[in-house]
């Protein structure tokens, strides 16, 4: 199982400067890849403005969205949008899409709610026609709609977290979706946990204002923030055994000591 | 610490005693609030399992000592089924009377310091437990401060009609009564829990329940008439009532089972239907994982009530998944009379998925000896799934299909052939003129054979799924609706189209036929075209072979009668069919029966079972088995041989389907 660390491009307090000494720590370390979360009602940074930043100043790793809200962008430019990422870095880019969670995002983005999931649909297939198309994809979501939209047009299937458990019985899903559309081989699975080393209760707290429109959600997530290296090596033993391909630690504080920190529990 | 639970069942007064104990300083007030008086009495016995007892001598051991000292012990299960008594032993189990339970729980209260208020209904819920650090709902299935504090539970009935009797008959074992009678099936579920008594639920179909008369029986009237339905097992005993009126078991769920320093324990969060009675194993359980998350978080209530959410949902989860299954098995029940006793009970005991040919064989290896002896009419037969199979001339070592390379599977099917050129999914799909049609040594070889219809020119299944060639062929379909995203609008076939494409299947038979394939598959499922003749999403055409179900089958029956007319009768003809479309407005499973039930008639010996992908947008319910209950109520409503596939990954779900007689042979991943 491959090990990757978030950018912390939806945590208070980030720089420019931040993000991109964050992104070269983490490819000259263990990680093998840097991903971005991705919400437009949120202090937080474009995913892909800054995994090209990204791409400038890394070499190595795979960059990722796990996972960017496809609907909230028009085909074409989404299209574009990843396209320029994949082509700056090298053909670095996985593209993990979804629909995400929160109504807020498609009205601000002037964006039909109603049939998302349609439109990643079509999304999904006008990436997968572009000429010459080599970008992994990935698709979150739960609902047996979404687990056969990742069978359809994806290379795999990004998990939005949650205990080893909970990645088995999703990983168990993906593949039956996976076999039933006829698919050659697995998919790829992509798993996520959040992660907070230097200052556990100032990631807890941001766990609990970014989830909050969740309701009594966001207390779960942020009791799930993985605070010690025990928390954190006992959850990798999990998704490991379960058979993640690659797990993505997001950062929950945005100082990028936590890279280092992280790379040393990790070992 | 201040703590005031409402409701003085099993999950209550459970947790009042484990935060009183976990208490040494004294610091904790715990109060439990009661709307009946303490020896009120609903219902007679409860069940655990062994396992559960371990849970409960761990977390108390005065209260296990007492419990276990008035406790009712076995390890049988019996089936008395069409005049005979089956039994399977090595399921421990132990039960108790609920009043007994719960005068041991309340004691024990008392002796901890626990304050019990009983006759006190509480009325103004707006101040209940006001000054309390947690409040807990404890208040049972109709919960009264759930609602107040607005928590949004998904309440449904589940099952049949049911009355929960107790009888002076005493058991030896958990007993599964079944009686036809000539309004329908009856079935009790019964169990003894002390030395004189036995708890006996009956159970029947509300139409059932209706045309019997019960609707409209006074108590008196439904013990006596139950009596004398169960006469022969009663051997003379009487039925006790207990305020044992009819009911339906109301299915509760909670997104969330807190609400501030609000939470919600045992029925009041959950419930799972009795058939596999859980309620009181569940309910004891919550007060055990929410007093653990309380210590573990030092009494910080919000910490400690998500803890123990997280905790315990996944697992209450399961088994209302289990549950659910199991509910359904008994709704259906009626469909699987027709069994072999053997079978019957087999089936029975593999109703929920918690045990499977492998856990039965563990727990009782004498009665799985005897289910795959009988299932392969031998002795020291295999079990069931490597039972051989026979259908008209195709004889298969044993019931595991693959795709691909056979590795051991004694049926193996090719890749999708079209027997046209336009009906093909991919350029590197085969055409029937082009197709490798070996008979694989070892395994028999099964030719899918199909049209693409909608679902056509597009690339090869690596890269995607239904993604359009940039210069790809014409489409032709049922009726002129595109697939998915970017894909071209398929021609609506007009009649030379339609004989064109039946004349396709016909001679593309007769190919497979001289080149020796065992079996010959027509699809009817995946959305490809004949599928899409079936199903009203994709067939909106006005002549003869569009309109009402029968309309819809015309064309697919007409490829069915010209392949069947030139396939060696002896050869069987197989066809995968989509029984249900998973979408608002398509096919259910009550209308894949009646197609699959109309396609038998027709010559088709074996259906595999399939749903969905009629339109790309639906809503799969994928998981492990995701196919099973469809394949089995096909096999037990039509009686035609089935195959089933839906993610299966192992050997041993094979045998447990197979030998409880849900599907014939079982594709395995």
């Amino acid at each position: 199982m491959r090990i990757g660390i978030g950018l912390p491009t939806t945590t208070p307090g980030v720089s420019g400067g931040l993000l991109l000494e964050w992104a070269r720590q983490a490819d000259a370390g263990p990680f093998s890849s840097v991903a971005v979360l991705d919400r437009l009602v949120y202090d937080s940074v474009d995913p892909f403005v800054a995994l090209g930043a990204a791409a400038a100043v890394t070499s190595r790793v795979r960059l990722a969205t796990m996972i960017s809200i496809g609907p909230l962008r028009s085909p074409a430019v989404l299209a574009k949008q990843a396209s320029s990422v994949h082509l700056v870095a090298g053909g670095r880019l996985t593209l993990g899409l979804g629909i995400g969670a929160r109504l807020d995002d498609y009205t601000a983005a002037g964006a039909d709610h109603r049939n998302r999931g349609a439109r990643l649909s079509e999304q999904l297939a006008h990436l997968r026609a572009l000429p010459g198309d080599t970008m992994e994809l990935l698709v979150g979501g739960n609902s047996g709609a979404a687990l056969a939209r990742m069978a359809r047009y994806a290379d795999g299937y990004a998990h939005g977290g949650g205990p080893p458990r909970a990645f088995a019985s999703a990983a168990a899903r993906a593949r039956a979706a996976w076999h039933d559309l006829g698919r050659p081989g697995e998919p790829a699975l992509w798993g996520q946990a959040y992660f907070a080393l230097g200052d556990p209760a100032a990631g807890t707290a941001y766990l609990r204002d970014y989830y909050a429109f969740t309701g009594p959600f966001a207390e779960t997530v942020a009791a799930a923030n993985l605070t010690s290296a025990g928390a954190i090596r006992d959850l990798v033993r999990g998704y490991r055994a379960e058979g993640c391909d690659e797990l993505v630690l997001l950062p929950t504080v945005a100082d990028p000591a936590e890279v280092a920190r992280l790379a040393e529990v990790l070992g | 610490m201040r703590v005031e639970i409402l409701g003085a069942g099993p999950a209550g007064l459970y947790l009042a005693i484990l935060l009183r104990k976990a208490d040494a300083a004294g610091l904790h007030t715990v109060t439990v609030t009661e709307r009946n008086p303490p020896d009120a009495t609903f219902g007679w016995g409860v069940v655990f399992s062994e396992e559960t007892l371990g849970a409960l001598r761990d977390a108390d051991y005065p209260t296990y000592l007492e419990i276990t000292d008035t406790f009712a012990r076995w390890d049988a299960i019996d089936i008395r089924y069409r005049g005979e008594l089956l039994r399977s032993r090595g399921h421990g189990f132990a039960a108790i009377a609920r009043k007994r339970l719960l005068a041991i729980l309340q004691d024990r209260c008392r002796i901890l310091g626990v304050q019990l208020y009983f006759d006190n209904e509480v009325t103004d819920l707006e101040h209940f437990g006001v000054d309390a650090d947690l409040v807990v709902a404890a208040d049972g299935v109709r919960s009264v401060l759930r609602e107040h504090h607005g928590f949004r539970p998904a309440i449904v009935p589940q099952g049949g009609k049911y009355a929960w009797f107790g009888t002076d008959l005493v058991l030896d074992s958990f007993t599964f009564l079944f009686r036809e009678t000539e309004h329908g099936l009856f079935q009790v579920h019964s169990y003894p829990f002390d030395e004189h008594t036995s708890t006996f639920i009956v159970e029947c179909q509300e139409p059932v329940w209706r045309a019997a008369g019960l609707d409209s029986m006074s108590e008196d009237e439904s013990i006596a008439f139950c009596e004398r339905l169960f006469a022969d097992d009663l051997r003379g005993h009487r039925l006790m009532s207990n305020r044992s009126v009819w009911q339906n078991f109301l299915r509760v769920e909670n997104g969330s089972w807190r609400r501030g320093n609000v939470v919600l324990v045992g029925d009041a969060a959950h419930t799972a239907h009795f058939s596999i009675g859980s309620g009181t194993k569940l309910a004891m359980e919550d007060a055990i994982a929410l007093a653990n998350s309380l210590t573990q978080h030092r009494d910080d209530v919000p910490a400690a009530l998500v803890d123990y959410e997280a905790r315990r949902q996944p697992v209450v989860a399961r088994f209302q998944r289990a549950a659910d299954d199991s509910a359904e098995y008994f709704r259906r029940v009626g469909h699987h009379t027709g069994m072999a006793p053997l079978q019957f009970v087999f089936n029975l005991l593999t109703r929920s998925g918690r045990i499977g040919h492998a856990e039965l064989t563990v727990r009782d290896p004498a009665f799985t000896t005897e289910v795959d002896n009988w299932f392969g009419a031998g002795r020291l037969a295999p079990p069931p799934a490597f039972a051989p199979f026979r259908l008209g001339d195709l004889s298969l070592p044993n019931r595991i299909a693959r795709t691909g390379a056979p590795n051991g599977a004694g049926l193996v099917y090719g890749e999708f052939t079209a027997v046209c050129a336009d009906g093909r999914i991919s350029p590197a799909t085969p055409v029937i003129s082009q197709a490798a049609l070996p008979s694989e040594a070892g395994a028999k070889f099964a030719l899918r054979l199909g049209h693409a219809g909608a679902r056509g020119s597009t690339r090869p299944p690596a890269e995607g799924v239904d993604i359009a060639l940039a210069d790809g062929w014409p489409l032709v379909a049922a009726s002129a609706r595109r697939y998915g995203p970017g894909m071209a609008v398929p021609a609506e076939l007009d009649a030379a189209g339609l004989d064109r494409v039946r004349d396709a299947f016909a001679r593309a038979a007769s190919v497979a036929a001289d080149a020796g394939v065992d079996l010959l598959e027509l699809d009817l499922a995946h959305g490809y075209l004949l599928a899409g003749f079936l199903s009203p999403l994709t067939n909106h055409r006005t002549d003869e072979f569009g309109g009402d179900l029968p309309a819809r089958l015309r064309f697919p029956l007409a490829v069915v009668d010209a392949v069947r007319a030139v396939w060696p009768a002896e050869r069987p003809l197989s066809v995968c069919l989509t029984v249900a479309d998973w979408h608002r407005g398509g096919l259910t499973v009550d209308d894949g029966v009646r197609i699959a039930g109309t396609l038998a008639e027709h010559g088709v010996g074996l259906v595999r079972v399939s749903a969905g992908q009629t339109v790309a947008e639906c809503q799969p319910e994928y998981r492990r088995a995701f196919l099973t209950a469809q394949a089995d109520r096909v096999r037990s409503e039509v009686g035609v041989a089935v195959v089933v596939g839906g993610y299966l990954t192992t050997v041993d779900e094979a045998n447990t389907i197979i030998g409880a007689g849900r599907a014939d042979l079982c594709e395995l991943v």
